[in-house]
């Protein structure tokens, strides 16, 4: 592919808001998870919260758009500079000649989930100020981003669970190429709710503690919750050497099992090596992998098996979920732009919360930080409905 | 900048619609469209274990899909695929907020799992054996075109064929009232980058600022204006009528989508 240059990004999760935050989060090692006492939930879990969502404002105009998971987008958006740098995308490109291409599992849900306690007894209705469309509808964040900032070319939502806001990297490539569209908002937003947590519960995929990526007693994820964002244009001629350009995408299917990964991790593997493919890379070039780590017992050995049978045992690699938790259908979207800090600032994060890293998987997973310039990286997402998504990202300058 | 690409295979099931070849001559306006409820087969390409599990979003996914790529004569597996709905599982949404709102919380692996949007896409890989990409959708009611356009770039920027799935499912009360589609309803389109033997029309699209076309049957347009996924029926209607054409689909409130439809 032609590589696709990520002009801005910015991400908001429980280890802080914006770019600065997070990466100093993630020099001294500080995780957002806390015990969980979110809305109702009475479940022994941690969950990544993000700090006052629900004093965000949206602008009158979209009142009814009005839901936990456009608050966090709005929040996200107004990180670092984000959405001038739309604005100027607009002035430059035109509105719509910039696509968005946003990925959320569960979007406003818990707008539905609020309003069915409060149905009429007799005749069971829904309260009169719900709003399906603009808050539990899996596109309303789309909807109201484009609205926000008067977007008017194409639009959609990926939502393929875990999976979703990095194969929007995809779906812009295609859409770039093609020539429908010369730049593309792209990035991931997804929002605590009870279905989730109720819902990795029932599965038995909630650890009751902060979760331990890669550690021999890791028994479950932290959901956490988050806003990131990426615009991505073509590449210019001239570009400083550490800007940081999409290299690769690689997507692929398990067809084994809603929940569970394919044992042999064939998946995984597939989409990394379309994405080395579509790079034009070998799987030594690749300096640092950022994991899909959510620590569950499974998902960890079937994702460290499919990375030594690709990569080895040599390359370093982290989950980052020990200290965000695993923000669901936004994940893709904030390990791209942590990919992005990597690349940008040399520093190789080490994972959380892993005391005794599981011996039985071959891998160079880092537990102290590194301060390493690195020119290439590698992000998994993997999720329900075996879907797999790998991305590559590289500096414009090698180091 | 337009994208051009084939059709090979074309699925059809909603509401007095049973398959393609059965609905072509009330599609071209030679019968009287009668609707009646739409009939969701059962899923036998599916382990018996997850035909149990599945609900009517997966139902309808699977038989559009295997009609359109059984008549253009190819092997599932080898497809990417493009699903776009616009709200998924209704029945299994509304049961688990149902019991999030009651006493008892604890809902069950398989509500939580046929919770996700690409539930069918999930089902539809375990049942095809496809390990090939799967782009999975949502735009409200502007699903179809989306997922039109998102199988149109795979096909053009990737030089592969790609089957979009667009495929919707009722909500029961008390959904249903805040969000109205009256019944199942399902298209499928095999596409290709090059015409071949079993091109049935190539098709050109373009971004537009047009108005949709509406269907001139009243019950027909009833439906394409009730569900998402038959906003896709002015082009299924232009080639069952057999003649080279044009029409504008349903797309976002700032765009539509032009289809300039030659027969091959």
């Amino acid at each position: 592919m032609n590589p696709l240059w990520l002009s801005h990004s910015t991400a908001t999760s429980s280890i802080g808001r914006g770019l600065d935050q997070t990466l100093t989060a993630l020099r001294v090692r500080r995780a957002g998870l806390v015990p969980c006492a979110f809305d109702t939930v009475d479940l022994a879990t941690y969950i990544g919260e993000v700090a006052e969502v629900d004093a965000v404002q949206l602008p009158a105009h979209l009142a009814d758009y009005d839901c936990r998971n456009n608050r966090l987008a709005l929040l996200g958006l107004m990180q670092d500079g984000f959405a001038e740098a739309v604005r100027a995308a607009i002035g430059k490109y035109g509105a719509q000649r910039i696509g968005l291409f946003l990925g959320t599992s569960t979007s406003g849900i818990l707008q539905t989930e609020l309003a069915y306690r409060r149905r009429d007894p007799v005749s069971g209705a829904l309260p009169a100020d719900f709003i399906y469309g603009t808050t539990h509808n899996t596109f309303s964040v789309a909807d109201f981003t484009r609205h926000y900032f008067g977007l008017t070319g194409p639009a959609v939502v990926v939502s393929s669970a875990c999976s979703s806001s990095a194969k929007v990297f995809g779906s812009a490539r295609r859409m770039m190429a093609a020539g429908l569209i010369d730049a593309a908002v792209v990035g991931g937003v997804d929002s605590l709710c009870l279905t989730t947590l109720y819902g990795f519960n029932s599965l038995g995929l909630v650890s009751e503690q902060a979760c331990r990526p890669f550690d021999t007693q890791r028994n479950g994820i932290s959901i956490g919750e988050a806003a990131a964002f990426a615009l991505l244009e073509h590449t210019p001629e001239h570009l400083d050497a550490d800007a940081v350009l999409l290299l690769g995408i690689g997507e692929s299917s398990d067809a084994y099992h809603m929940s569970s990964p394919h044992p042999e991790g064939l998946g995984a593997r597939m989409a990394m090596l379309d994405a080395l493919k579509m790079a034009g890379l070998q799987a030594s070039e690749i300096d640092y992998i950022n994991l899909h780590g959510t620590a569950t017992q499974s998902n960890d050995a079937v994702e460290g098996k499919a990375v030594s049978s690709v990569f080895g045992s040599g390359t370093p690699c982290s989950s980052t979920k020990g200290a965000t938790g695993h923000t669901l259908g936004a994940a893709g979207g904030v390990e791209a732009v942590i990919c992005a800090l990597i690349l940008q600032h040399g520093l190789l994060p080490a994972g959380l919360n892993t005391r005794q890293l599981d011996a039985t998987l071959d891998l160079d997973y880092i537990l102290v930080n590194r301060e390493q310039q690195v020119a290439r990286v590698l992000s998994n997402s993997f999720g329900f409905g075996g879907t797999n998504c790998s991305l590559v990202f590289g500096r414009a300058g090698k180091p | 900048m337009t994208l051009t690409a084939y059709i090979e295979g074309i699925g059809l099931l909603g509401p007095g619609l049973t398959d393609w070849p059965s609905s072509r001559a009330a599609l071209s306006g030679q019968q009287a469209y009668q609707s009646h409820k739409t009939v969701l087969p059962p899923p036998a390409l599916l382990p018996a274990a997850e035909r149990r599990r599945s609900g009517a979003i997966v139902k309808l996914t699977l038989a559009t899909g295997l009609e359109a790529i059984a008549a253009a004569g190819l092997d599932a597996a080898d497809l990417p695929s493009v699903f776009s709905s616009s709200g998924g599982d209704g029945e299994n949404c509304h049961a688990i907020c149902e019991m999030l709102a009651s006493d008892d919380r604890l809902i069950s692996p398989t509500r939580f799992h046929n919770s996700v949007h690409n539930t069918a896409s999930g089902y539809w890989c375990i049942a095809t054996g496809a390990m090939t990409t799967a782009s999975v959708l949502c735009a409200y009611d502007a699903s179809f075109a989306a997922g039109l356009l998102e199988a149109l770039t795979q096909v053009v920027v990737d030089n592969t064929r790609s089957v979009l799935l667009a495929c919707d499912t009722a909500y029961p009360e008390p959904l249903h009232s805040a969000r109205p589609i009256p019944d199942a309803f399902g298209i499928a389109l095999v596409l290709a980058p090059q015409r071949s033997a079993r091109s049935l029309a190539q098709i050109t699209v373009d971004l537009s600022d047009a108005s949709a076309d509406r269907l001139d049957d009243a019950a027909l347009e009833g439906l394409r204006k009730a569900i998402p996924a038959a906003r896709g029926l002015p082009l299924l209607c232009s080639i069952a009528h057999r003649q080279n054409g044009q029409v504008v689909l349903d797309y976002l409130d700032s765009s539509s989508l032009a289809v300039a439809i030659a027969l091959c």
